[in-house]
């Protein structure tokens, strides 16, 4: 490590780095693993987005329109797994290997061929998936939780989403650990614990969530695979197994994996709020115990996603009781943003638009999740519209938005160059307006009783119906904004002067050069710097 | 290997550590579900078993009287009545009754009797192990066939019941139509 210090130290002036394609397919440095990431999650998004625009387009109108109903099956399931496995996941993961290092002081993250590793996983893991669109049988059908028996009858597509899910969970698995050995061993000296920006500190848990859960979905959908071609019978009650026991594992995973989504959103925001409202973040160390309590009781919560399959009267209770409880660690959060903006200066910059668009939403979808954990109300929500309403709420102007404050207030540390903050402004609008059209009458679908997962629905649901696939059209068209601004931003932004592109920011890439240098933090930073950066 | 990059290697381990650990746990969650299960008792086949095992038990110092009813829903087309009316039972034992549809609707028709037992807070004692009740039932043109229903009465009834009454209503397929409408 010290040669490389020393080899870093020495070229940091002029860049060096490998050319051609040979820069990306053995990448080792951060910052091009990280792009790798976010282009690549950037592409499964669209693609995700494609097949939720095939979704509304057949909800249109009722009666069957454009797909057949195996096919809409199939959008929906896929749809799901692109954005939560290709997506989300992969832009968090891309985001902490730009920023964990330049935050924690670090010259790269601490095991880079794992990292390159890790990434390349997943091209593979999204073609083979992909790829069963092709098959006889077409893609899985059966919704992205996979439960048995009817994930088991879906013909060739069955062990290749078996085996993409493996090579996503390995690929998160191996970014993880990545991610708690760089913060466990790689700070800059001086840099404690609690000194650690909250987006290092949101990623830190969310990791650990990762390494507990992912290998428990990996075992699940084992189980799965042995069920169907090697004659166990984990799942199949004619061999003494149970169905419904594939669920309470599933959600095991599936509940924490909520939180590994969003629990990196509550770090962006926390680092944009004060940067916009020019005060330091309202209960630092509040914050940090709120994710922390946040993540324990994940653990603890999952069969309120099962309510309806039958549970003693004590497990209903526990498990209700239990997913309220959360609401005090996010209410906490919700206070403590709301407190930082409290007689700030504030400024409307794009990050800050999609921060404060953030705290409100999400907390509609938090809302909505409280009324999902009450029993007796599941059970008249339990796989209706509303349920999409409430999950959409928390994951795109959830955790979207919040991948989307994160590029817009590091993009120019990035590049160099400052992004066209008017087109980035009608970026927010026509997404925050539409995105609102989209999801918000799927509460009242959902509570008036229509079902999720149905290609084709009762006409008095029609009306709602078109407002929400409009509201998606309008959201699909805005996000094609995006890619356009970060390409306009890399080929001809203005260059931002000076280390900061933000007048109040605070933290340690604001302490680099932009952009940010090919090595950055060869020399460790100083204690100044570590201190001015941890103004909380 | 410098210290640092040794301190990065061991930390790597424990943690490739803990997600093994983590997909063991998830096979762990099978058994751990049967043992939740027994626990709490729910869901639990023995407990049943045992459950089952002590309704088995004839008690010939008492006896209970039975009655059979038999209703058909819609007035006309169908035959539908008990072999005998009453019978006397020991609680505890196993014993089996019939009835007798006919049907006299004109064509080939499908039918369902629905049950019910009087008084009602007795429905918990009364088992029925097997019943033309279970599942519709089809005719031929003009069919009669008699159709049995094996029941058991549990030897917890409380004591001061001695008569129980198993009424049939007999909804065909026309019924079911109309109520639709």
């Amino acid at each position: 490590m010290a040669e490389q210090h020393a080899h870093a130290a020495e070229h940091d002036d002029h860049d060096h780095k490998p050319h051609g394609w040979r820069r990306w397919v053995y990448a080792t440095n951060h910052k091009d693993i990280g792009t790798m990431y976010l282009i690549f999650a950037c592409t499964m998004f669209f693609i995700g987005g494609a097949m939720a625009m095939v979704i509304r387009l057949e909800l249109f109108k009722p009666g069957m329109q454009f797909v057949d109903p195996q096919f809409f099956n199939s959008m929906t399931t896929m749809h799901a797994l692109m954005m939560i496995f290709g997506a989300v996941m992969p832009a968090w993961t891309g985001l902490a290997n730009w920023m964990i290092p330049l935050q924690v002081g670090a010259p790269d993250m601490a095991l880079p061929r794992l990292n390159n590793f890790s990434f390349w996983i997943l091209p593979f893991a999204f073609t083979l998936l992909l790829s069963s669109l092709f098959v006889p049988g077409g893609a899985p059908a059966g919704g992205w939780t996979m439960y048995p028996p009817l994930v088991l009858q879906n013909g060739a597509s069955f062990p290749m989403l078996i085996f993409s899910i493996h090579l996503m969970g390995a690929s998160s698995i191996l970014g993880a650990i990545n991610v708690v050995v760089t913060i466990m061993n790689l700070r800059a000296p001086g840099m404690t614990l609690l000194r650690m920006p909250l987006f290092v500190w949101t990623w830190l848990i969310t990791a650990y969530l990762l390494i507990a859960v992912m290998p428990v979905l990996a075992g699940a959908v084992t189980m799965l695979l042995t069920d169907h071609f090697f004659g166990t019978t984990f799942f199949t009650a004619a061999g003494g197994g149970d169905p419904v026991m594939f669920q309470h594992i599933f959600w095991f995973f599936g509940h924490p994996e909520v939180y590994i989504l969003i629990l990196p959103a509550f770090g962006i925001v926390s680092e944009i709020i004060p940067t916009f409202s020019r005060k330091p973040l309202f209960g630092y160390e509040a914050m940090v115990y709120a994710t922390a309590s946040i993540a324990f009781l994940s653990f603890i919560v999952w069969a309120h996603h099962m309510f309806t399959v039958g549970m003693p009267l004590a497990a209903q209770l526990f498990f209700m009781l239990s997913t309220m409880l959360i609401a005090i660690p996010t209410g906490v959060k919700v206070f403590n943003w709301t407190t930082t903006m409290f007689r700030g200066s504030l400024t409307f910059e794009p990050p800050m638009l999609f921060a404060i668009a953030f705290l409100f939403l999400f907390s509609i979808g938090g809302f909505s999740g409280l009324m999902l954990a009450i029993v007796p109300a599941d059970y008249q929500y339990q796989d209706t519209y509303f349920v999409v309403a409430h999950f959409h709420y928390v994951l795109v102007p959830g955790a979207i938005f919040g991948i989307m404050a994160g590029v817009y207030y590091w993009l120019p540390k990035w590049v160099g160059n400052m992004y066209d903050q008017t087109l980035a402004k009608w970026h927010f609008w026509l997404s925050t307006i539409f995105v609102n059209v989209l999801f918000f009458p799927q509460h009242f679908l959902g509570l008036a009783g229509m079902p999720r997962r149905i290609p084709d629905y009762a006409v008095q649901f029609t009306d709602w119906n078109m407002v929400s696939s409009i509201g998606g059209f309008g959201f699909g068209l805005a996000q094609l904004l995006f890619p356009y601004l970060i390409w306009k931003c890399v080929k001809s932004g203005e260059r931002v002067v000076g280390n900061k592109a933000w007048e109040g920011a605070h933290g340690l890439e604001w302490e680099l050069p932009s952009p940010a240098p090919y090595h950055s933090w060869g020399t460790p930073p100083s204690e100044t710097m570590i201190a001015r950066g941890a103004a909380h | 290997m410098t210290d640092f990059k040794r301190a990065n290697l061991s930390m790597t381990w424990k943690l490739l550590a803990i997600a093994l650990g983590a997909f063991g746990f998830g096979f762990a969650l099978v058994p751990l579900y049967n043992v939740l299960c027994s626990v709490t008792g729910y869901g639990d086949q023995t407990k049943l078993l045992q459950r089952v095992k002590a309704i088995e038990h004839p008690d010939p110092s008492r006896t209970v009287t039975i009655e059979f009813l038999a209703d058909v829903a819609s007035s006309g087309g169908w035959d539908f009545r008990p072999v005998v009316r009453t019978i006397e039972v020991h609680p505890g034992q196993i014993y089996s009754a019939e009835f007798i549809a006919h049907n006299l609707t004109g064509h080939a028709s499908t039918a369902q009797a629905v049950p019910n037992i009087a008084p009602s807070m007795v429905a918990a004692y009364f088992h029925k192990t097997e019943c033309f009740c279970f599942s519709p039932q089809h005719f031929a043109l003009n069919e009669e066939r008699k159709m049995p229903v094996r029941f058991i009465v549990d030897p917890a009834l409380p004591k001061h019941v001695d008569r129980i009454t198993l009424a049939y209503t007999f909804y065909d397929e026309s019924s079911r139509v109309s109520s639709a409408r």
